[in-house]
């Protein structure tokens, strides 16, 4: 089959506006989203951020308090969750404990009125698809973790909604099986064509599944973009901290033309362009774009060099990971493949970096407020 | 060899020598025989229970002399046979108004916040404190014929009905004594339901009225039976509220128990009557057995 072909299967997602309140508390904040048809979107954020509100706003079991919301270019804000036509997942699976795993997976398609022949053959093709096929005459009591959550999904696929929503499906699991089924939701997506929208707190999981990924903060959308824009170009400091690590700089900063420094504990550095808006700067650093050097080795063109003293070595095999605590107090994580001469705790070390390579952003309190 | 051993002196793994000195004597602990647990409730059910039901029967079989004679007397009278037939009769009316009675309350108190449910459950034990005579008392003055219910329907412009001293006004006593019977074990099933089961099925497909006789009502179909079966049970038995609120053609057997043993001071036919009680129930229970077995074990994690 043709990437064409099946892309045609999934429905476009269009939230415009989504804002919900529940009394004084704003759990969705004016978020609008455009999900191409086909697309692995995942919702990302800790909790509270609006994520799950936001699935369960397309899903139907939570109304708006204002904003629209369409898929396939119909708005679907007027009708219940029953005609929607859309799959869910949930995170505790939701089998029906009285009904073998078969009846389960029949059960939207005997809601659709279809007769036993046509219903066997989509239920064995679904359950087929998710490898539970031997499955069939079990109950849920008797399956484990993993295979309850695949049966779960066999359900919610097998009536070939042009939508599959999948609220932390993996949450309840361990990380191996995790591991394993991300790459069976991957499989599945791609056989399927259908538009999956998937909610995760686990940047890991987002970075491994999605085309895109929205990140959530506080009822409102961060940044949407590939994993790749989220980690080399993050817009906020918040997108920056929940993507990856990274270590940020903050310290008295100058503006002379289109050039910001930062004197961080007596040191001046060279931050990047100008930050608009005049808003207090903040220096980030991804772990693999720092590199450690004797104090004796002068910096080369265009690097930077702050001071510190190696608090932590962690040899990882593939290379080793440092933390520097640099002289204002803060600490740096900084990742080194092997041919690099090995650090030791204690020893005192300039922290090197290309000023292409940092990321000025805008300072944020919250940032630092919701990461825990 | 870096076992740790209780006999020092002994050493290894050699069982301890009989009758060897030992540090202190080692009690035996309550742990090792749990069923020493159960011992007080066991003694008290043989004592206030068994003894008093061995004697019973034996005296329906030996009271005035050994033979079948109260068991013919039992079913060759044909009031005896009426009003076993009645008593399972109300016994049922009861459990099918307390089902439809607890049902939505019960779910209620699933549904609603910590707080609000606290009064629920208070209005259900506040009465289940106070005495059932004062309670069936209450319903005397409620359903008498120039009671509270018959004035207000005489005030909507309708005629009087007959409700004390009927089925009726013995059915809803009973009812109200006993809701809490059933209430109690519908709500402890219901909350254990996961309500995300119900949600699902709508995002499968289902209309909220089907989502939930579908996936709701099996579900919590176990806390119907166990509700059903303690207040059918418990109505077969009733007595103070039959003899208050019912008349002549709604006394219960153990009305007719009460008179033969306690007025005519005959043993032997009020034993009859009792262990015929007994064994129809029994029989029910049999019946009804295959009906309540769970086919699947409760889903309730969460």
């Amino acid at each position: 089959m043709s990437a064409s072909n099946t892309r045609e299967r999934g429905a476009a997602i269009d939230i415009k506006g989504a804002t919900k309140r529940y009394g004084n508390f704003t759990a969705l904040d004016d978020v609008s989203l455009h999900i191409e048809p086909g697309e692995f979107m995942t919702l990302l954020g800790p909790s509270g951020s609006g994520k799950t509100t936001t699935l369960n706003v397309v899903a139907g079991f939570t109304d708006l308090t204002s904003g629209d919301l369409a898929v396939g270019g119909k708005s679907i804000v007027a009708l219940p969750a029953h005609k929607r036509n859309i799959g869910v997942v949930f995170q505790h699976y939701a089998l029906f404990p009285h009904m073998t795993v078969g009846k389960n997976v029949a059960y939207p398609l005997t809601l659709r009125g279809m007769d036993k022949q046509a219903r066997d053959r989509l239920v064995v093709r679904a359950l087929d698809m998710v490898k539970m096929a031997d499955f069939a005459h079990r109950y849920p009591s008797e399956l484990s973790g993993g295979q309850q959550q695949r049966v779960a999904l066999a359900r919610a696929i097998v009536f070939d909604p042009p939508l599959l929503l999948m609220d932390e499906p993996l949450g309840a699991l361990d990380k191996k099986l995790r591991e394993w089924l991300q790459l069976e939701i991957k499989r599945i997506h791609r056989e399927l064509g259908t538009t999956f929208v998937y909610v995760t707190h686990d940047q890991e999981e987002a970075l491994v599944l999605s085309d895109r990924i929205a990140v959530f903060n506080q009822g409102r959308i961060e940044q949407v973009g590939t994993g790749r824009q989220l980690y080399d170009e993050p817009t906020t400091l918040f997108v920056a901290k929940f993507i990856g690590e990274s270590t940020s700089l903050r310290g008295a900063a100058q503006t002379s033309g289109n050039e910001t420094s930062l004197t961080i504990a007596g040191q001046k550095i060279v931050a990047g362009g100008k930050l608009a808006g005049g808003r207090k700067p903040v220096v980030l650093l991804r772990p693999e774009k720092l590199s450690l050097a004797s104090t004796k080795t002068p910096a080369a063109a265009g690097q930077n060099s702050l001071t510190g003293e190696v608090s932590e070595a962690i040899y990882l095999g593939s290379g080793s990971k440092y933390q520097v605590t640099l002289r204002d107090g803060s600490v740096a994580i900084v990742r080194s493949s092997l041919e690099a001469t090995p650090f030791s705790i204690g020893d005192t070390v300039d922290l090197r970096w290309s000023v292409v390579d940092a990321k000025l952003l805008a300072d944020d309190d919250r940032a630092d407020m919701t990461m825990t | 060899m870096s076992q740790t051993s209780h006999t020092p002196a002994a050493g290894g793994d050699h069982p301890r020598p009989a009758g060897a000195v030992q540090g202190p004597q080692r009690r035996p602990r309550l742990a090792a025989y749990p069923s020493l647990l159960a011992m007080p409730a066991l003694a008290l059910l043989i004592a206030a229970m068994g003894y008093p039901l061995l004697t019973v029967t034996l005296r329906s079989f030996s009271d005035p002399a050994w033979g079948l004679q109260n068991y013919f007397w039992f079913f060759s009278t044909p009031v005896n046979v009426t009003v076993l037939w009645r008593t399972f009769s109300i016994a049922a009316w009861v459990t099918i108004v307390c089902v439809i009675a607890a049902y939505p309350y019960a779910y209620l108190m699933t549904a609603v916040g910590p707080r609000m449910r606290l009064v629920l459950i208070l209005c259900v034990l506040v009465p289940f404190w106070v005495s059932g005579v004062v309670r069936t008392l209450a319903w005397v003055i409620l359903l008498q014929d120039s009671g509270i219910i018959n004035s207000v329907i005489r005030l909507l412009g309708f005629d009087g009905v007959k409700l004390i001293r009927t089925q009726t006004g013995v059915v809803i006593g009973m009812a109200q004594v006993l809701l809490p019977f059933m209430i109690l074990p519908l709500y402890s099933v219901m909350r254990g339901i996961d309500l995300r089961l119900v949600q699902a099925a709508r995002s499968l497909g289902a209309r909220p009225a089907r989502a939930f006789l579908q996936i709701y009502l099996p579900l919590s179909l176990p806390g119907v039976f166990a509700g059903a079966i303690i207040v059918f049970i418990l109505s077969l038995g009733f007595y103070i509220t039959p003899a208050l609120l019912g008349g002549p053609r709604s006394t219960m057997l153990s009305t007719l128990v009460q008179s033969q043993v306690l007025s005519l001071l005959n043993w032997g036919r009020g034993g009859a009557m009792g262990v015929v009680l007994l064994v129809a129930t029994f029989v029910l229970l049999a019946l009804a057995a295959p009906l309540m077995r769970q086919r699947h074990k409760q889903a309730s994690r969460s």
